[in-house]
């Protein structure tokens, strides 16, 4: 009885810090980022209107690297959201306890990260609402469809049904929580605005059942659709005939990226973040030791992906193949290859040794490596395959311009401004999951 | 006077402060042989929807049979684009090029089964509910929170305001209140 009733003591310290904003105000740095953040949005903001105005030329694309950073920033982008359902699904299909308490932050990862990952596919083609057309399929006045063997094809259906899933996963997920908010709240637009979100919740037994399943089955289903959704990324790629991109790898080697990146960006917020709000307990060393050795894993196919493209090139015989590698590790963007393997495989090798998966400090610095290290890997792949192509005459290299820079930076804007709102107005760490795992706790 | 009163009331509530004295509470409600009867949590408490006689639900197969709906749609939408009203001739590809329509076909699947399993559950709770009497029970607002509750409707058959009173209170609660329609 005596355990019981420190259960629900504990319950309601769940509660005061999943509410997050009740518990402490912004201290100055943060409010320094705050303002950091909004002119990053800002800035992404005025990048878009003059791209309207001017239409892509004003990016660095030329005519061999026809994809520059639009792609590569898509891709960035995408994998890093696979972290979120990774925990959110798969991690609670294998009953991996430990996702509760960052699983809620990592799905809102996952929806912000894809709404950044959206802009590029919608912005490259310059003017977005005369595209809709052959980006969906819809009965229009010309009486003309999408082409449906093309992978990019596959990418619209591909991207907008991962953001569809995510959204009604995490919102599922939030609405007992929404339920906890109306009824402690003591302001009436709270208890209005958290009501309608509730949705009349009251937390039924008859509702749970139901609600529980749903919940499996949504998991369930997002296993194989985050699966699908890089693997169909790769396929962009794949599908074509350039050297260094017609590989069969790719879909397992992009996956494993995204996973790789998706937890480092996801470390890359949760240390700040139990920092700050003072969640230590929640988040504690067990999660981010847990989360560097999903890391590790992932990073170390990521590296045999590596090895295999070498491989494949020396061992397909194929001019072109052996060519691409070659320009690839001696060409003229050799810098950046060699900067690739230093940040995705030789610096995480650190994740080896217990000290740097549990050290704040050590693991923050190792992620931002691979954070770097996953973005120059999709640059080195875009543009090394294209800016040496079939013909020599043709040949040239890639010069990102202002724009492509400001866009790209105004995603990280777009991304921290709502990851903060997220943080203010929502619960952050499920609170009916801490719940239930507290109770199953005092029951042993 | 006596019948009015009865008619605006929705049930009897009784609050416990543990998941396990809910589970035991409403098991030896339904022994009692008491069917309109539902419990209140703030976290899905197991083995509950058995101990009050709720049938296990059908959401999977709504599911099951979503997901094909939606791979149906998937490949005849493709299908139907590529091959009957807008044939091209993309590379000497065949029109029917089946192994290129997976994807579209695979995503909708996923996408169908998905929104129904969410959309499924609301639904058959009868959610968005905004109004339902049992909030107007003042200590309920800590359902959400830390406090468990037990509700016999008075529209069950061996509902009697007295007697279901006396047998609420034999389960030991810690409060038992009127819930108001």
């Amino acid at each position: 009885m005596a355990s019981q009733g420190l259960a629900s003591q504990r319950c309601f310290i769940a509660f005061q810090f999943g509410l997050g904003l009740e518990i402490s105000k912004p201290s100055m740095n943060l409010l320094r980022s705050h303002s950091l953040k909004h002119l990053l949005l800002a800035c992404l903001g005025g990048s878009i209107g003059y791209l309207f105005w001017q239409g892509v030329g004003i990016w660095g694309n030329n005519n061999p690297v026809g994809w520059g950073w639009a792609i590569i920033n898509f891709v960035w982008w995408i994998g890093i959201g696979h972290a979120g359902t990774l925990i959110s699904a798969v991690l609670l299909l294998f009953r991996q306890k430990w996702r509760t308490s960052i699983n809620r932050a990592a799905e809102a990862m996952t929806i912000f990260a894809v709404l950044c990952a959206m802009q590029f596919p919608l912005l490259h083609t310059g003017r977005p609402w005369l595209a809709c057309y052959w980006l969906l399929p819809y009965p229009n006045s010309m009486d003309m469809w999408p082409q449906f063997r093309s992978p990019l094809m596959w990418d619209v259906f591909a991207v907008s049904t991962y953001l569809t899933v995510s959204l009604v996963f995490w919102f599922v997920g939030l609405v007992p929580d929404f339920a906890s908010m109306r009824d402690r709240t003591k302001n009436r637009i709270g208890q209005v605005i958290y009501g309608m979100l509730s949705l009349g919740w009251r937390g039924s037994a008859i509702h749970w059942e139901r609600y529980e399943m749903a919940s499996l089955l949504l998991a369930g289903l997002s296993t194989p659709l985050v699966l699908s959704v890089h693997s169909v990324v790769s396929f962009d790629f794949a599908v074509a005939l350039i050297p260094g991109w017609h590989t069969t790898i790719f879909p397992p080697y992009f996956v494993a990226g995204a996973i790789y990146a998706g937890f480092a960006m996801v470390l890359t917020l949760m240390i700040p973040m139990r920092m700050i709000y003072g969640l230590e307990d929640f988040i504690n060393e067990r999660h981010l030791n847990n989360m560097a050795k999903v890391m590790l894993a992932s990073g170390m196919i990521v590296a045999y992906g590596y090895f295999m493209e070498q491989l494949i090139a020396w061992y397909s015989a194929s001019t072109y193949e052996g060519f691409m590698m070659q320009n690839r590790m001696h060409g003229p963007y050799s810098a950046y290859y060699f900067a690739l393997i230093l940040c995705n495989i030789v610096v995480p090798q650190l994740l080896w040794i217990r000290y740097f998966r549990t050290n704040m400090f050590w693991l923050f610095f190792v992620c931002q490596f691979i954070n770097v290290g996953m973005w120059l890997e999709r640059f080195i792949i875009v543009v090394t395959s294209l800016h040496r192509d079939f013909m020599p005459s043709s040949w040239d290299m890639f010069h990102p311009t202002i724009w492509d820079i400001t866009i790209y930076v105004g995603t990280i804007g777009l991304f921290t401004v709502l990851f903060f709102l997220f943080i203010r107005g929502l619960p952050m760490i499920s609170l009916h999951e801490i719940r239930a795992l507290l109770v199953s706790k005092d029951h042993k | 006077m006596q019948h009015e009163e009865e008619s605006t009331l929705f049930g009897l509530m009784a609050e416990f402060e543990t998941p396990d004295d809910l589970l035991a509470a409403a098991k030896a409600t339904f022994a009692a042989g008491y069917r309109k009867i539902d419990g209140y949590s703030p976290l899905p408490v197991h083995g509950l929807g058995d101990a009050i006689g709720f049938p296990r639900t059908k959401l999977p197969w709504l599911v099951f049979c979503f997901g094909i709906l939606g791979g149906i749609c998937g490949y005849g939408l493709c299908y139907w684009v590529s091959v009957i009203d807008y044939p091209m001739n993309i590379a000497g590809k065949p029109l029917h090029s089946g192994p290129m329509f997976i994807p579209v076909t695979f995503e909708l699947t996923i996408l169908f089964a998905a929104l129904s399993s969410a959309f499924g559950m609301f639904i058959a709770n009868g959610l968005p509910q905004p109004y339902h009497p049992v909030f107007n029970v003042e200590s309920f607002a800590r359902a959400s929170q830390d406090r468990f509750f037990l509700s016999i409707e008075a529209d069950d058959p061996q509902f009697d305001l007295d007697k279901t009173r006396n047998f609420l209170n034999g389960l030991n609660p810690h409060e038992v209140a009127e819930v108001e329609n």
